[in-house]
């Protein structure tokens, strides 16, 4: 078994190549620029193709010619990246084609700054693009993560024929930790049926998202409804200390982990603190959620302004858990700050009144 | 009725479910012409099997109803860089875009210049009909001046809107293109030119020569308000004075090519072969392999702070005592500061190692934390908890004391490194101070495994700082 400490945007590149991604387009932001230094350098030595594109708008594009000529592709970016590239994740989930976007969360609005948010939350998780679509959104915790969840958001994209997200932060996408890499390489999907791959038996496929008229739009729709729905049979979660916890913290990505330490600490003081991790967003494990959440009271530990746990709230609501959804307590920062141990175990004991 | 079968087309166009053979272009069109000639020279190549063809967003965008090969459909003003996809893709195949002047010259205008600068394997077809035909025949970039279109109603001024685009001749400015061309479609002898123009853009895709684009001027009589007569002659008359035809570049025909300058042999500036591996494995392997780290709940968690000037080496000081953590089989974080932070000349990096899996990577209150400069100390020293150890450069003036039941070391590295007659290493005499003080809860034997393995590409200085190392441990008490 191959370890390496290495960056965690490193280990985005790694899990790509084990799954099989072929090509890969990019421009430069901070923080995620490691992504594409790793993806110049190794996907050449390869034999795989490396493009530095003109602008995020030029990536999504190009990963769209890519994936409608049959192979997986990715691209890696941070907000004001990853919103120029909304338009082409919509085109993408219109044509149905399988995509890996990797968005390294940074603070804005706007210009912002390079360090930690999650404020990506919606358009990451709901479809930022227009349109009736949504992507399989991943929230990696770990630089073990960063690489397995990457691999996992091609598989998904593949079975599932839409661009998958995964959705990092600044702080995940710097630190160094150590990655085990996977046994084997994946094998290359098939994807002859439908992608112009430039051969005979393709030569009758036609990728597109147009559909002029209004009643055939609508079945396509209903199409992908459906096909959204059914996916929530992938969706996955994570509990930790949660079996007889009194406090329920839930939390994903970055903020999973000063959960983590919290409950930790809260334990240590004898508060009854457990954890919930959301690892995929969308689709949302809210029957996983439900089961932890149910009699307990929630905070959720975030960085955005309440995107997170404004979703958490509707999840629980369409779980039948009303009086949970409306005992939900929020600590967050905002900005690039990551809310602190202290902080969160002093809101724990506010909360419960301890 | 006799059924004329025409080469490259579907025999039907089933577009919005009619069973039809008409196509959805107005008469006199020049895209009916130019969908016609490229079909033909599609199936007489015998490329239909091979080509891919990459749709715009515009009047151009139902050709997949028409030209009997495979079709990628993109949005409007990208055809180029999904082209550039496709042909980055599947680069045995014949990638041809299909752009109009308004999804080529205006929003994509940007995807289309910088694919052709970089060479992309793929013919663009270029339709320019000096305006925007789909959405209403608007104004396009190329628009010629003082003519009339919904957006400019009292004709173009270009004081207001400037002067039409030259596509050909800009992007003649470039060196990789290997073809560029402009025909126009406005009368037969010139129909004729163009299918020798698009069967040239074939073969040098069937060949994988390079990036090639053909400007095709076409009438729009329903968007000019004339009929198909009146708008051919206004292609040939008014467009073709703005616009000249002919061939601005053919490499393999020796057309427009610059002569270049000799080849400059250049110690810094080299293209270097790719070194090639197989497999992922080959290309990750590590030569000293470590295992993963193993769960041990005894030993205690333990936090660093590395603080100082850049280039003091406090980022790969924090590595060091991460990797050392490695090689002890526990786990480990490094987190170091990045972005406009560590270029205003101070940098600090947090290191967390644990006998569990590690929660927060966030390093709030250090249990060790090392000083290089004032700066730094002043920053972090009011972070610190009782119990926990500062180790601070001897320099560095203790302006303010750290809170009650905190140990402050002042270590002279700098001193130690200066005296010992290599200033470089004063990280390596904090490391010292680290081992020395056993603060770190990792063996002294790792410490220096770690240290000489930060030296992997000059081993001789790794073995140099080892004796650095065990020089500063033997003499400071």
């Amino acid at each position: 078994m191959t370890t390496k400490f290495v960056k965690s945007n490193e280990a985005v590149v790694m899990g790509a190549l084990y799954a099989g991604c072929d090509l890969y387009f990019g421009y430069p932001i901070t923080p995620a620029s490691e992504i594409a230094h790793g993806a110049a350098k190794w996907f050449p030595m390869l034999g795989r193709t490396f493009v530095q594109a003109e602008c995020e708008t030029a990536s999504v594009n190009m990963m769209f010619g890519a994936a409608a000529a049959g192979k997986l592709c990715m691209t890696a970016t941070s907000g004001p990246g990853f919103s120029l590239m909304q338009e082409g994740i919509s085109y993408l989930a219109g044509a149905e084609l399988p995509a890996v976007v990797v968005d390294v969360n940074r603070a804005g609005p706007g210009l912002g700054n390079v360090y930690p948010e999650q404020s990506d939350y919606t358009p990451a998780v709901k479809g930022g693009g227009h349109g009736n679509y949504q992507t399989f959104t991943y929230a990696p915790a770990s630089a073990q993560e960063m690489c397995d969840l990457t691999i996992k958001a091609f598989q998904m994209a593949t079975k599932w024929r839409t661009p998958a997200i995964v959705f990092a932060d600044g702080l995940q996408g710097q630190m160094m930790e150590t990655v085990r890499l996977p046994e084997t390489e994946l094998a290359r999907p098939d994807f002859s049926a439908w992608a112009a791959q430039g051969e005979a038996k393709t030569r009758e496929n036609l990728v597109k998202s147009i559909f002029l008229d209004a009643a055939a739009q609508e079945v396509f729709n209903e199409k992908l409804q459906a096909k959204y729905a059914e996916m929530a049979k992938d969706a996955e979660g994570e509990t930790y200390l949660a079996d007889d916890c009194e406090l329920l913290i839930v939390a994903f990505g970055i903020a999973s982990r000063v959960a983590r330490t919290t409950a930790e600490a809260c334990r240590k003081l004898g508060l009854k603190v457990g954890c919930f991790r959301p690892i995929s967003l969308n689709p949302f494990p809210r029957e996983q959620l439900a089961a932890a959440a149910k009699g307990r009271r929630i905070l959720t530990i975030e960085l955005d302004a309440g995107q997170f746990s404004d979703d958490v709230r509707l999840q629980l609501a369409k779980a039948g858990l009303g009086a949970e959804s409306a005992d939900v307590t929020m600590l967050h920062r905002m900005g690039g700050q990551v809310v602190t141990v202290d902080d969160a175990v002093a809101a724990v004991r506010r909360i419960l009144g301890k | 009725m006799k059924v004329i079968e025409q080469k490259g087309m579907y025999q039907r166009f089933p577009r919005s479910g009619k069973d039809t053979r008409v196509t959805h272009y107005c008469p006199g069109c020049g895209h009916g012409i130019v969908n016609k000639l490229i079909a033909e020279c599609c199936a007489e190549m015998g490329l239909q099997d091979e080509t891919i063809f990459v749709d715009p967003v515009g009047c151009g965008v139902f050709t997949y109803y028409y030209w009997d090969a495979a079709h990628v459909s993109a949005a409007h003003g990208r055809a180029s860089a999904a082209a550039t996809g496709v042909c980055r893709a599947r680069p045995d195949a014949v990638t041809i875009a299909y752009q109009g002047d308004g999804d080529l010259g205006a929003i994509g205008f940007n995807n289309a210049f910088q694919a052709a600068s970089r060479g992309e394997g793929f013919g663009c077809i270029f339709i320019n009909n000096s305006l925007y035909g789909m959405t209403g025949g608007q104004m396009a970039p190329t628009t010629l001046e003082g003519e009339k279109t919904t957006t400019t109603p009292f004709g173009r001024d270009p004081a207001l809107t400037g002067h039409p685009l030259h596509v050909c001749e800009v992007f003649s400015q470039l060196q990789a293109p290997v073809y560029i061309a402009r025909v126009s479609v406005a009368d037969t002898k010139r129909i004729m030119q163009t299918k020798a123009a698009i069967r040239r853009v074939f073969e040098i895709q069937r060949a994988h020569k390079g990036y090639a684009l053909l400007e095709i001027l076409a009438p729009c009589p329903t968007n000019l308000r004339m009929d198909a007569q009146k708008s051919a002659a206004f292609c040939m008359n008014e467009m073709e004075r703005e616009f000249p035809l002919g061939t601005f570049r053919d490499v393999e025909k020796g057309v427009g090519v610059a002569e270049s300058a000799a080849a400059v042999e250049s110690p810094v500036l080299q293209v270097k072969p790719v070194p090639q591996v197989a497999t992922c494995a080959e290309l990750f392997a590590e030569k000293n392999a470590v295992p993963p780290a193993e769960d041990d709940a005894a030993f205690p968690e333990r936090r660093f702070k590395f603080a100082g000037y850049g280039g003091q080496g406090v980022l790969s000081l924090g590595l060091t005592v991460a990797e050392a953590a490695r090689l002890e089989r526990r786990h480990t974080l490094w987190f170091p500061s990045y972005g406009p932070e560590q270029r205003g000349g101070s940098a600090n990096c947090s290191v967390v190692v644990s006998g569990t899996p590690i929660g927060s990577p966030a390093v709030d209150h250090p249990d060790v934390l090392v000083c290089m400069n004032q700066p730094a100390y002043e920053r972090f020293v009011d972070d610190m908890l009782p119990g926990s150890l500062i180790i601070v450069d001897a320099t560095v003036p203790i302006t303010k004391q750290p809170p009650e039941g905190v140990r402050l070391v002042q270590w002279p590295a700098l001193k130690m490194a200066e005296d010992f007659g290599v200033p470089k290493a004063a990280n390596t005499m904090m490391l010292a101070a680290l081992k020395k003080f056993g603060c770190t809860g990792l063996s002294g034997e790792n410490l220096e495994a770690a240290l000489v393995a930060s030296f992997a590409k000059k081993p001789e200085l790794g073995v140099k700082n080892r004796e650095l190392l065990r020089k500063a441990e033997a003499t400071e008490s």
